[in-house]
Parts: structure tokens; sequence; C-alpha cells
């Protein structure tokens, strides 16, 4: 490969000018852009106080939330004046375990429990003691009624925490052994939902699918007012904890929120969109009356059309509908209207030619060619509106929204939270897929 | 008459016209049936949402216009200082479209970024195509509302919530259309690139990217109009903006704020509508697309 002359490079950008070399304003413009974009993000978010923001972040709610939402922990609790251990989901009054369960065994005097990849716990009389697994220290730990658990053997590492009322320990995410003047508490989480098909007071609760798939079948009945697999459905539908009946509910409010108003706004557009197209209504001042009311519907925007609704219609999915409804006319009709100002004018005129009415040159003529846009941008509305559905929802709209709203108040429910946030997603990317496959089918099909 | 005779004397016309009257009739039953369909969705939608609402929808058709003359009365009633309120609530709506503008670039770059690597025509590994394009579906399916509420609750109220919260759907949005942008995009600058043996990264800056860039600019600035609207939601609960202001207010019930708000919000909205939509002409030519 040779160099090229500098006569032959001087000759090439004389007849391309600006192509080898460009002015410098051109070569730098990007540069430039770059710099103002880099300047502003970084400004903007000064002004936001991100360091502040950041620095004062509760990684231990998050932490929390991450855990709660994938485990559940069972409480074992013994008031010191009792001998006995008192086994509870997540220490709740109504959820006692009745039964013991193996990884706490109790042989006279001594308990001893099991924590898993946390080692054990070991208590006789007036001591308990801790042995973290793979580690060769105990903790030995001195309590009594009314006394100041006291630290007796061991250095007390990071995770324990003792003060003049409590030692608190906590060696990992998964365990906590907790001792006061009054009481012991060890929690251990265990990974998945608990309770989520059949509610804990449920006689179904416990049972494996195996069983559940032959009481469904066969057996006896276990309320007599109803077949076996109804009262299986009833038991996981009317979970008390889980909600599943409302939280379906809930959706099925959301999609239809999506659904109805897309579906509304699409119908009442169309014919307004041709009113305000220039190649079918020659009345300009009529034109222009229609296309700012389309602004106006568009520009109010879905929130404050839903604050109004829900004055007037109350809390719940009718407002929702309504706010989707009005919001996505005035879309809907501006994107119809330009299509139809961008229609091939000549179908039209070959159908009029034929003698056919002003309906049927319409119906015939235009709508074909924007049946494409009408449907596709119909779809595409539907499916960001679910979306749109459960952010309003939580404005008050009701819905799958609000649920999420309520759980997460609460701020304990982590698990009906990550249940819910799961429900949302699927319900999306089922829309998502449906309104694909539709396009697909109806567009491809039509043409 | 005589067109009715000769169709059904010759054997090959009337199979022509029993065909086209067998498909008319096929297509006009999908036709009614699609019609069945919307309807039912419509008219059983609504009694569902009409028994879920906590007013009826009748009850609430005469009530309909009460809020609205309630603001317009509570701001005639405030009189000039009105001017001075909507003057007041300015900065928010700079926060507001500071939150909107920030999430939109933050998404566009990335967007871009992993639209490139989620093309099927400008990578050759089938693999990390359908990764990156599952990337993209779970980033697009996220509502802002979810991730917004759980950094609120972990940041406490702040715009920032709003502009990740936007910032993560807009990646997955603009990389689905981007990279439909890329397969659509001319390969021959690109091959040309590859046969004077330039980098992956050389053919994409100078082989794809001058050709798709005015049409993720259009994208992009229409992103910038949804995400106006998301970030003035998201202050509804609680990340910051005029939304958050709009909140107060309303819960206040504050007639002549909630009107200067209101008033602000859709300046911003249809302007930027405006602005954006006189860009994007300039940018793709009248007869565009978009």
């Amino acid at each position: 490969m040779t160099k090229p002359l500098s006569t032959e490079v001087d000759a090439l950008s004389a007849r391309h000018p600006g192509v080898i070399d460009r002015p410098l304003t051109q070569r730098f413009l990007p540069f430039a852009v770059a710099f103002v974009l880099i300047a502003y993000v970084f400004g903007s978010l000064a002004s936001f106080d991100v360091v502040r923001v950041l620095s004062g972040t509760r990684t231990d709610l998050v932490n929390l939330f991450f855990l709660d939402s994938y485990a559940y922990k069972v409480h074992a609790v013994r008031k010191l004046e009792s001998p006995e251990f008192v086994l509870s989901l997540e220490g709740s009054r109504y959820a006692v375990y009745d039964e013991r369960p193996a990884w706490l065994a109790v042989t006279g005097e001594e308990t001893d429990i099991d924590l898993g990849s946390d080692g054990r716990v070991h208590i006789k009389g007036d001591t308990l003691e801790y042995y973290p697994k793979d580690e060769e220290v105990a903790y030995k730990i001195k309590f009594g009624p009314g006394l100041v658990p006291q630290l007796v053997e061991g250095v007390a590492p990071d995770w324990m925490r003792a003060s003049d009322i409590q030692v608190d320990m906590r060696p990992s995410l998964f365990a906590r052994i907790w001792i006061t003047k009054s009481k012991i508490e060890i929690h251990r989480y265990f990974l998945g939902w608990e309770n989520f098909w059949f509610d804990f007071d449920s006689p179904l609760n416990g049972k494996s699918f195996g069983e559940i798939a032959s009481l469904a079948v066969s057996g006896e009945r276990m309320d007599p007012a109803m077949a076996n697999w109804q009262y299986i459905f009833f038991q996981f539908w009317n979970n008390q904890e889980w909600q599943h009946g409302e939280v379906y509910y809930a959706l099925l409010q959301t999609v239809i929120m999506a659904l109805v108003g897309t579906l509304v706004a699409g119908i009442i557009a169309l014919p307004l969109a041709f009113a305000a197209a220039a190649n079918i209504n020659p009345v300009g001042v009529a034109r222009f009356g229609i296309r700012r009311f389309f602004d106006f519907l568009r520009g109010i925007d879905t929130l404050i059309w839903s604050l109004i609704f829900i004055r007037a219609f109350g809390l719940g999915p009718l407002s929702g509908i309504f706010a989707i409804f009005f919001t996505d006319t005035g879309a809907l009709g501006k994107l119809f209207s330009e299509a139809i100002e961008n229609a091939d004018r000549k179908q039209a005129e070959g159908i009029q030619a034929t003698g056919a009415s002003s309906i049927q040159k319409y119906r015939f003529g235009i709508f074909p060619q924007i049946m494409p846009v009408f449907i596709s941008q119909l779809l595409y509305y539907m499916e960001s509106n679910t979306r749109s559905a459960t952010v309003i929802g939580a404005l008050g709209a009701g819905g799958i929204g609000l649920k999420l709203l309520e759980t997460m108040r609460t701020r304990q429910d982590w698990e009906n939270t990550a249940y819910i946030i799961a429900l949302i997603i699927l319900v999306v990317i089922i829309m998502d897929n449906m309104s694909g496959w539709l396009r697909r089918k109806l567009i491809e099909g039509s043409n | 008459m005589s067109a009715q005779v000769t169709l059904t004397q010759n054997p090959r016309l009337r199979e022509i016209g029993d065909a086209y009257e067998r498909l008319s009739r096929s297509r006009s039953l999908y036709t009614v049936l699609l019609i069945v369909v919307c309807a039912v969705i419509i008219i059983g939608g609504f009694m569902v949402a009409d028994e879920a609402n906590s007013g009826s929808f009748w009850g609430g058709l005469s009530s309909f216009f009460d809020y609205p003359a309630d603001i317009i009365t509570g701001t005639y009633a405030a009189g000039w200082g009105w001017f001075a309120l909507v003057w007041s609530y300015l900065p928010f709506l700079v926060e507001t479209i500071n939150i909107a503008v920030l999430s939109t670039i933050i998404g566009f770059a990335l967007g871009a970024l992993l639209s490139f690597v989620a093309s099927r025509n400008l990578v050759r590994n089938k693999l990390i195509v359908f990764c990156m394009r599952r990337v993209m579906d779970i980033c697009r399916a996220f509502p802002e509302l979810v991730i917004a509420l759980v950094l609120v609750l972990s940041l406490g109220p702040t715009p920032l919530a709003a502009v990740i919260a936007v910032a993560f759907h807009t990646i997955g949005a603009l990389a689905k259309l981007f990279s439909e942008v890329n397969e659509n995009a001319d390969m021959k600058p690109v091959d040309g690139l590859k046969s004077v043996g330039a980098t992956w990264g050389q053919q994409m800056r100078f082989g794809v990217l001058p050709q798709v860039l005015p049409n993720f600019l259009s994208y992009g600035l229409l992103r910038l109009e949804i995400n106006v609207r998301a970030s003035a939601i998201l202050g509804f609960v609680g990340a910051g903006g005029l939304g958050a202001e709009l909140k107060k207010v309303v819960d206040w019930n504050y007639a002549a704020d909630i009107s200067a708000i209101i008033v602000l919000l859709v300046a911003a909205v249809i302007g930027i509508d405006y602005l954006s939509g006189w860009a994007r002409r300039a940018l793709i030519g009248k007869t565009g697309t978009i």
C-alpha cells in the first residue's frame, strides 16, 4: 500500500470541499454538545442534592425489603419464667405452630436450636451458648429473669450488641438471637413464601401438592356445603394473608381501565379526527376548534383528569377509565387526523366516481388506508395504558396500583409487595406480547 | 340481468363468484366478531368498574362540573394575587422539567448503547442479542411507579427517585425503538468500513450512527414529552417537583393554588409538545414517518 501523494490529497479535497478538512465549528460541534449535556447532567444532579440524598439512604430498609420479599422468619420466643419456647410465624399471635419443628430439640433441661448455616444454640439452665458454624469459639451468655444478660465467655464481635438491657446478636441476615431481662427470642429465616397457597389456620395448610390433588378428586368432603375442589379453591382464593382474590380483582380493574379507556377513546377519536382533517372538512374554523380541543384534552394530562373524575365519580376504576379516555381521545385524535391527511385521495375519488355517498367514500376510500395506523396506535396505547393505569390507580383510581401502595405503606408485608410487583410486570409483559401479536395478525392479515 | 345469466352459466365464473362470496362472508364474520368482542369488553368492563367504584356513574355525572367550578371560583376570588402564586410555583416546574430532561438524557444514552448490542444485523452472536433483548424487556416492563415507590422509601422524598424511575423505563422503551431503527439501517457503509479493517466500534460510529441519529433524536424528543408527564405524576407519590406541590394543595383544597399549578403544568406539557414536534419535523423532514 502506497501513501497517497499530497497533490492527490489536495485534488481530492478540492473536489469534495468540507470532507477531508471539515470546518473547525463542525468538527468540534459534537464535543461541544457532549460537554454541554454532561455539564447539564452534573449541574442538575447537584441541584437535586444527590450526595446528601445518597448518604442518607436507608440501606437497612432496602435490605429488609429484599430479604423479606423472598424469605420468611420463624420466631422462637421463651418468656424467662416459663421453660417452653413458643414458635410463631413472624411473631404473630395468630400464627403459632402447635408442633415443635425438627430444628428445635428439647431434652430434659436442655434446648438445642439448629440455625442452619448460622450454627447452633444450646441452652441449659441460665446459660445460652451460641456456636457459629465453622468457628471454634463459643459465646456464652448468662441470663435470668430481671437480670441484665452478660457475655461471660468470648469476645463480643461486631455483630453483637450488648447494652445494659439486652444482648442482640445478628451473625447474618438470616438469624438473630436476642436476649433481654424477660425473654429469649430467636429468629430463623427460611427461603420462600410461607402460607402462599393456604392460610395458616386453613385445614389444608402444610399439605403437600399430592395430598391436595388426591383430596380434590376423591376423599371425604372437608366442608359438607361444597365439593372438595371448590373448597380448595375457596381456601386459596380467600387466603387472608395473601388476599389472592382481592389482588386478582384489583388486577382485573387495572386491565379494564386500560382496555375500556383506550377502546372508547379510539371510537370517539375516529369521527372527530375525520372532522379535523384538512382534506375532509373544508371548514377551517371547525378544524381549528377540534384541533385545539384535542390539545386541551391531551395537555390536561391523565393526572389532572383523574383528580377531577375522582371528585365526581369517587375513588375507583370508573374515574380511571374516564381519565384515560379523555387524555387518549386527544392523543389518538391528533394521530388519526394526521394519518387521514396523509392518505391518498385517488382511492376516495375513484369510489366517488362510482356514485358512492360521502359516507361510503370515507368508509371504503379513506378508512382502509388509515386502518393500519388506527389498529397499531390503538394497540400501542392499550399496552402503555396498562402501565399508566397502575400509576393513576395509586393516585386513587383503585386497582392494583392502590393495592401496591397499601402493602408498601404497612412496611412489613414485603412479600406481598414483591408478589404484586411480579404480577404487574407479568401483566405488562402479557399485554405487550398480545398487542404485538394482534398488531402483526391484523395488519399483515389485512394486507 | 345479462351479467347474472353469464355468471350462472359459465362454471369458471360461478366458481370465482362463489369464492368471492365465501371470502366476503368470512370477512364480515370477523368484523362482526371484532365488534362484538369490543362491545363486550366496553360494556362488561364498564359494569365491573361501576360496581367497584365508590361513587356511581350517574350520580357523578351531575356533579362532574362541581370541582372545576370550585377551582374557578376560588381562582377568581384570589384576584391579581393569583399571578404571584403562578410565579411562586415556577421553581417546582423547573424541577419537574429537569427531572424529565435528565432522565431522558440518561435513558437516551444507555438505551442507544443497549440498542447496538440488541440489533440482529449488527451483532453476530445470537446469545448476546437474546440476552440484551430480555434486559430491554425487563427495563420496559417495570412501571415507573414501582421503582419510584421503592426509592422514595429508601432515599426519602427526593426528585432523584423520579429521575432513576423514569430513566430506567426510558432505557428499555428507547432501546426497543432504537434497535428497530438499527435493523432497518443500510448495511453497505458497515461492509465498506469492515473491508478497510475498522473495529466493531468504528463500524457502529461511522457506519450506522450517522444513518440512525436523526431517528434516534426524534424518538428521544417524543420520549421527552412522555417523560414530562410521567415526572409530574411521580411527584404525587413523593418524588418531588410540581406533582408533589399539587398533591399538597389538592389535599388542602386550596383552589387558587390548584389552578395555578394546573395552568403551569398544562402550559409546560403543550409547550414541550409543540417544541419537540417542531424539532422532530426539522430533523426528519416533512415526509418523515414519525
